[in-house]
């Protein structure tokens, strides 16, 4: 193991030279590395939110909800293909249990169309004929769990364009599982704003009110639902709304905080079907009161005046600007087709991140002198070339960290340090064993070469362990023990190369040019 | 010797049991689910009147204590009925009524209940996989009373962590776990250099008595293996004195890892390879075909 090829040592010195460039990046400020040719590597670590600050959010997307509506569209459905049909349901209402939909028809000889008008209609469902004589039609399987998917999807992506219009630098937003999301935003001084952004399910719609407005007796009508106000001014009120929607937010095409005779107000504008729809449903009703409904809750009610053709308006009550601000924000971003629990939240200030990064770097410098003197101290001129090779080991976990691109957490600061003082035990075992071989009676050249070749295994048998628990911690972990999992990793396999192959090529360096008689060691 | 480190050791699992099962773990909210807030008060904190203030909303068990210095506490409210929104409710009830009294929100963490049991599920078979794992590998390169010995070296590692854990009363989180299989990882280092030279000295020295082989492969390894311990430790003292509350409670687990795991592998690991019967034939016949068929 002393003789080290020509083809060896340049590699190793290669890679040296470049851990040193790639790891460089981290130490300047960004201003003086803006000056650097193009070609000098350019990426510095990432800090996690832990050191940066900022928000970490766990969110489930509720798909049960979506399902819950699609079956009841189902419902809305069949019941309006059986009476185009002029086929009639017996008894007169249909029942919906668990997901399915079902009933039955009074003339038992049409059941053959009844089929063929609802797949017609649905492809996706799977149609039962019930032994006492019914139908239960359900979704089939895949249809819902493409269902679940798509609304994932959908809500992952709306939830991308809200955050986006918040104007966060660099969220990142991922899917995790079936139905979560994963949300990390840094440098989030208030995350109750983003997280209200979250909550809200945002769904608009316009329905007429009953011409007796506020709802007297507890049950509506038939055809009208009974809605609670959001109004401030009358908060406990409830009116009883036609359930038939009479335009929608998905028409809308924009909505923007605006003021009209110094109060804010939200103004919106509607695509030409929703225009129509508007304009339709004012001149047919003029006088009437127009509820607008957001999210389970009228926030407006205003009388309609004249029709409305133009396609926009405004929409007043009692907001302040703030909440004009996010209403249009949410409403410009689209309802979300389901509702988000919150199932882990993690919070970091800047005060507390900024003193973290601080308290690694003076406990990483002190950990560092110390081991350094130490290395010295014991070992002599050998502990300084394992100190060398320390530097350049450190250098190299940055350079890693540095490309790809992973997080720097604070645990990943300690996996780090631990780094290094586990590092140079590959170089104790080794300069432990050429000690022995020394004593022994070998010759300084032989010692070394034993040292080398006997240590070998051990090195590769106790690190090959260690890294069987950092892989498993990686699998395990999230963020914060991630990042400690990654340092470790990557730090044990650096000080096996630097212990190996650097302080390796350093010894048979001084080996060369001074032939010594003895060992110092 | 042997006899006294057995000893000792098994007295420190009992302890740890007993006291895993009568004071039980600071389990953190990493696993519980609930509330945690790292407050930062303006002067010093008046904990008493915060405590009231919290207790008054009525939310269950609430702790708060002193985190680092007089001006930031810790305030740990347990996991709230209702599941996982009930949890960011308590939340904004807690800040509104601390309103006055605090400059700095440091952090705010937490934890519903489904994530809580997902975490804790995770943990327990992280820690196995990794046992099993190492296990395995010491099987694959060793004889497998090496693999006993080891994982009883292992597992007494850890439970005398989780022990001391409870001992301490510190906060057992998902750091702490982390900590753990640090710890497994560093103890087996340790153990498996001790266990190569058991290893070559048994091919080496065919007729040197077990008892007295396994002492001159501990003694052998002995400098190697307090160097190794002492610059491990020199920076985890580092990290310990200046390396901040958050990470602490790690800090210690790692440096009292270091301790146990060094005391396990030298006065353990190799120990009860003579209780366990090597054969040594096994070990050095493989050894012996092979230079035989590289000679010939």
């Amino acid at each position: 193991m002393i003789n080290i090829s020509i083809f060896q040592r340049v590699t190793v010195a290669l890679i040296c030279v470049l851990g040193i460039l790639y790891a460089l990046p981290n130490l300047m400020s960004k201003g003086t590395f803006e000056d650097f040719p193009d070609w000098m590597p350019g990426k510095t670590i990432n800090l996690g939110l832990d050191l940066q600050g900022g928000l970490h959010l766990l969110l489930k997307v509720e798909t049960e909800v979506a399902i819950e509506e699609m079956v009841g569209n189902l419902e809305g459905d069949i019941r309006e293909v059986l009476r185009l049909n002029e086929i009639k349901t017996f008894p007169k209402n249909m029942k919906i249990s668990g997901n399915a939909v079902q009933f039955d028809i009074s003339h038992p000889e049409k059941r053959e169309r009844v089929r063929e008008l609802v797949f017609q209609r649905n492809p996706g469902v799977s149609i039962d004929t019930l032994d006492a004589g019914g139908f239960r039609i359900e979704f089939t399987e895949q249809a819902i769990a493409d269902k679940r998917r798509e609304t994932v999807q959908q809500t992952l992506e709306i939830i991308r364009i809200r955050i986006d219009q918040t104007g966060v630098r660099e969220p990142t937003i991922q899917q995790q599982g079936e139905e979560r999301i994963l949300l990390q935003i840094p440098g989030v001084d208030n995350p109750e704003e983003i997280k209200s952004i979250l909550n809200t399910t945002a769904k608009l719609t316009f329905h007429l009110v009953h011409p007796e407005i506020f709802g007297g007796s507890p049950r509506p009508p038939p055809g009208y639902l009974d809605i609670p106000s959001g109004e401030d001014d009358r908060a406990g009120t409830r009116y009883w709304v036609r359930r038939k929607v009479d335009v929608g937010g998905d028409n809308l095409v924009d909505a923007q905080p605006s003021f009209e005779q110094n109060r804010p107000v939200i103004s919106f504008r509607f695509d030409q079907t929703g225009a129509r729809k508007f304009g339709r449903v004012t001149s047919k009703n003029v006088g009437r009161l127009l509820a607008i409904v957001l999210d389970g809750k009228v926030i407006s009610a205003p009388r309609i005046n004249e029709p409305i053709t133009g396609g926009s308006g405004i929409i007043t009550g009692q907001f302040s600007v703030a909440e004009t601000q996010r209403t249009s924000l949410l409403l410009r971003a689209g309802a979300l087709p389901a509702p988000v629990s919150f199932l882990e939240e993690r919070t970091v200030g800047p005060g507390l991140g900024k003193d973290s990064v601080e308290a690694g770097r003076i406990a990483s410098m002190i950990g560092l002198v110390l081991v350094v003197i130490f290395m010295v101290v014991v070992y002599g001129r050998f502990g300084l070339m394992a100190d060398v090779a320390l530097f350049i080991n450190i250098a190299l976990i940055f350079a890693v960290l540095s490309t790809l691109g992973a997080t720097l957490t604070l645990p990943g600061i300690a996996g780090i340090v631990l780094t290094m003082g586990m590092a140079v035990d590959a170089n104790v075992l080794i300069f432990e064993r050429i000690r022995e071989e020394t004593l022994g009676g070998r010759s300084p050249i032989s010692a070394i070469d034993a040292g080398y070749k006997r240590a070998l295994t051990t090195i590769i048998d106790s690190n090959l362990t260690t890294l069987i628990a950092s892989v498993l911690l990686f699998a395990f972990g999230s963020g914060p023990i991630k990042g400690f999992a990654v340092t470790l990793s990557i730090g044990i396999l650096t000080s096996m190369f630097t212990a190996i192959m650097v302080t390796r090529l350093l010894i048979v360096f001084w080996l060369r040019r001074s032939r010594p008689q003895t060992l110092p060691i | 010797m042997r006899k006294i480190a057995l000893v000792l050791s098994i007295c420190l699992v009992a302890a740890s049991a007993v006291l895993f099962a009568g004071r039980g773990l600071n389990l953190g909210i990493d696993f519980l689910g609930g509330v945690l807030l790292e407050v930062k008060t303006s002067g010093p904190a008046d904990m008493s009147s915060m405590r009231s203030k919290i207790g008054g909303l009525g939310l269950g068990d609430v702790s708060l204590q002193e985190f680092g210095s007089k001006d930031t506490v810790l305030i740990r409210v347990q996991r709230q009925e209702g599941g996982d929104d009930a949890q960011k409710i308590a939340v904004d009830r807690i800040k509104e009524v601390l309103a006055g009294s605090v400059a700095e929100y440091r952090r705010t963490e937490f934890v519903g209940p489904t994530v809580g049991a997902e975490l804790k599920e995770a943990a327990i078979w992280a820690v196995l996989a990794a046992v099993g794992a190492i296990l395995l590998y010491i099987w694959f390169r060793f004889e497998w009373q090496f693999g006993v010995g080891a994982v009883i070296a292992l597992t007494h590692d850890v439970l005398s962590t989780i022990g001391l854990f409870a001992l301490l009363q510190l906060e057992f989180n998902v750091a702490t776990v982390a900590a753990i299989l640090t710890i497994a990882g560093y103890s087996i280092n340790d153990t498996v250099v001790v266990y190569d030279r058991v290893r070559e000295n048994l091919r080496r020295y065919k007729s040197t008595p077990l008892i007295e082989l396994f002492n001159r492969s501990i003694n052998e390894t002995l400098s190697r293996t307090v160097m190794t311990s002492v610059t491990t430790l020199l920076a985890l003292l580092a990290l310990f004195i200046f390396g901040g509350e958050v990470i602490r409670g790690f800090t210690i687990a790692l440096i009292w890892g270091v301790f146990v795991g060094t005391y396990s592998s030298v006065a353990l690991a190799v120990p009860l390879l003579v209780y366990l019967k090597i054969d040594r034939r096994a070990l050095t016949d493989d050894e012996e075909e092979a230079e035989q068929e590289a000679g010939a």
